[in-house]
């Protein structure tokens, strides 16, 4: 897609490093210790009961939240140690879509979908085609022109995945991309989202849904990650 | 030719670019409406108080630049002695001073002179001839005179003749001029900075309005710089446009306003003279600058502060 002119790319090779990483929001620890990397071209999923720090963690991984113990490394850098503008550099490689999908409510789905090329001072225009190829591949091509507000649940989703993947990122991080959309919806996002990763898409997804995490076992091999008493363990056969 | 206004247009645009951001960063963040016209209003009005400041501190200063000159030249040696000596006396200040450092010209008033120096207090039928009057001599100095050196040679020389350097009566005078001047500087130093003050409020308000925004910006890989151009654009192009409308309803305020200088000459005037209205042509562009600074700074502030 436009990866030709991403700018300092460390190989294709970007991994997400927790070092002993631990976060609490106010003293009372809620992640503690955690070690693991998630390798180029993997695809994992975090689960784990509501309020077990799932999205704490995602943030850590892009850098919204740094540790308050242990180190997080994004592409061999400490988080802590990269300034705002590094960091702004490499979310541009990691495609998140958030919880809640927020956008910018008046413009509209295209111009959200275009907006990371946008700040990352690239010009939309010249990458219309692709701009509408990707519209078209998450099956927005007939809303490109509504705004946020208007789409639905599902419609939201599939915007937001649009939107974290227009710069050609080396991640996909999700958190419950499947929350409050139906079950065909959630299974065509996570055929989206397989199909990312035979491109070579590290993909990081968070859910407390293990029907989806046992409907993508035919699609991609994932390695399962269970997110509890703020420690890490890894599941899968159980599952 | 063309290829050069190609080329500065090219410079321009990206100069423009790289101040105010493109249009795109700008339709990001919709306008918030109350904090338009609180930088509009208060740029307009700040302009407009500007515009007096700023005229106070031109007037004041060549008030205090014309009265210094007068001083520096005013010197007058008055001569007094019984009639059969005046002339000899007067011949010998004119020797004197022609041995002086300093002395352009020294010339002695003749009696038609004197009738026309005191016609204004005594009438013109005056029989200067029966009043016991000094004689005078008008030195027109180059500013190296050593006022007080000739004081004493005068002293030495010239016993009925005494140096009179009768303008230091506006010293004072001058100080206060000085002291208006700077007044008018200062009064125009908090005129910047209440602008300041309001814009970064107004940017501080339009970024807090905008902080849901923002974040998805930051999140989706925005540097703090293009979220700020998305703010500086606005708030300089609102300064700079209420600023130019208060510079010019200031300015058709004070070209209205009765000249002073027909008043006795005391007063020059609070107008502009000359290239001085050009001066308050710069308010807007600095009004402007100001903006763009303050919003800049209110933002880098507010970006560290959502994230
Ligand atoms: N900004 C915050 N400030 C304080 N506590 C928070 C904040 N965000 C989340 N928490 C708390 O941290 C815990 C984990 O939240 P979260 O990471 O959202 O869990 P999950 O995504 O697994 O449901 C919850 O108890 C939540 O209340
Ligand atoms: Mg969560």
């Amino acid at each position: 897609m436009a990866g030709a002119q991403a700018p300092e790319r460390n190989g294709d090779h970007f991994v997400i490093e927790l070092q002993g990483a631990g976060y609490s929001y106010d003293g009372t620890g809620l992640l503690s210790d955690l070690t693991t990397a998630f390798a180029p071209g993997s695809f994992q999923f975090l689960t784990g009961p509501s309020g077990a720090g799932k999205s704490t963690l995602l943030k850590l991984c892009y850098g919204e939240l740094k540790p308050t113990k242990g180190a997080v490394l994004l592409d061999g850098r400490d988080s802590r140690q990269v300034g705002r503008d590094g960091l702004a550099r490499l979310r541009r490689r990691i495609g998140v879509v958030h919880q809640d999908c927020q956008f910018v409510d008046h413009l509209t789905v295209r111009d959200n979908v275009a907006l990371p090329l946008t700040v990352a001072g690239r010009d939309p225009a010249a990458e219309a085609t692709n701009l509408d190829q990707l519209l078209g591949w998450v099956g927005l091509a007939n809303r490109a022109n509504a705004t946020p507000p208007q789409l639905s649940g599902g419609e939201r989703q599939r915007a937001a995945l649009a939107r974290a993947i227009i710069m050609d990122p080396d991640v996909i991080i999700a958190d419950e991309p499947t929350g409050n959309i139906d079950w065909e919806m959630s299974q065509r996002l996570l055929a989206l989202l397989a199909e990312l990763n035979k491109l070579g898409k590290t993909i990081l997804v968070a859910t407390h849904d293990l029907a989806l995490i046992r409907a993508a076992k035919p699609l991609v091999a994932a390695r399962v990650l269970r997110l509890a008493g703020g420690t890490l363990t890894t599941a899968g056969a159980e599952l | 030719m063309s290829r050069l206004r190609l080329l500065l247009n090219r410079l321009v645009t990206h100069l423009m670019d790289r101040m105010f951001g493109d249009w795109q960063a700008d339709r990001v963040v919709p306008p918030t409406g109350q904090t338009v016209w609180l930088t509009v209003f208060a740029a307009a009005t700040m302009a407009y108080l500007a515009v007096f400041a700023m005229a106070l501190a031109l007037a004041t200063g060549r008030l205090a630049a014309t009265w210094e000159a007068d001083l520096a030249q005013a010197v007058t040696i008055r001569i007094t002695a019984p009639d059969a000596q005046a002339d000899a006396q007067v011949a010998a200040v004119l020797t004197l001073l022609g041995t002086t450092e300093g002395v352009e010209t020294a010339r002695a008033l003749d009696a038609d002179d004197q009738k026309a120096l005191l016609a204004p207090w005594l009438g013109t039928d005056l029989p200067l001839d029966r009043l016991p009057l000094p004689r005078l001599v008008e030195v027109v100095q180059d500013g190296d005179l050593d006022v007080e050196g000739l004081r004493l040679r005068l002293v030495a020389e010239v016993p009925g003749a005494v140096l009179d350097d009768h303008g230091r009566w506006r010293e004072p005078l001058v100080r206060a001029a000085g002291g208006l001047r700077t007044l008018g500087w200062s009064a125009l130093a908090l005129i910047a900075a209440t602008l300041a003050a309001v814009v970064t409020l107004a940017a501080q308000s339009a970024l807090s309005a905008n902080a849901q925004i923002i974040r998805v910006l930051r999140l989706i890989g925005a540097q703090d710089a293009y979220v700020a151009r998305a703010f500086t654009r606005r708030f300089t192009l609102r300064a700079a446009a209420g600023a130019a409308f208060g510079t010019v309803a200031g300015l058709v305020t004070i070209a209205f306003l009765p000249e002073a200088e027909t008043a006795g000459g005391f007063l020059t005037g609070l107008g502009y003279r000359g290239v001085g209205w050009l001066m308050p042509v710069l308010i807007p562009f600095f009004a402007g600058l100001m903006a763009f600074f303050a919003t800049r700074r209110a933002a880098f502030r507010a970006l560290v502060r959502f994230e």
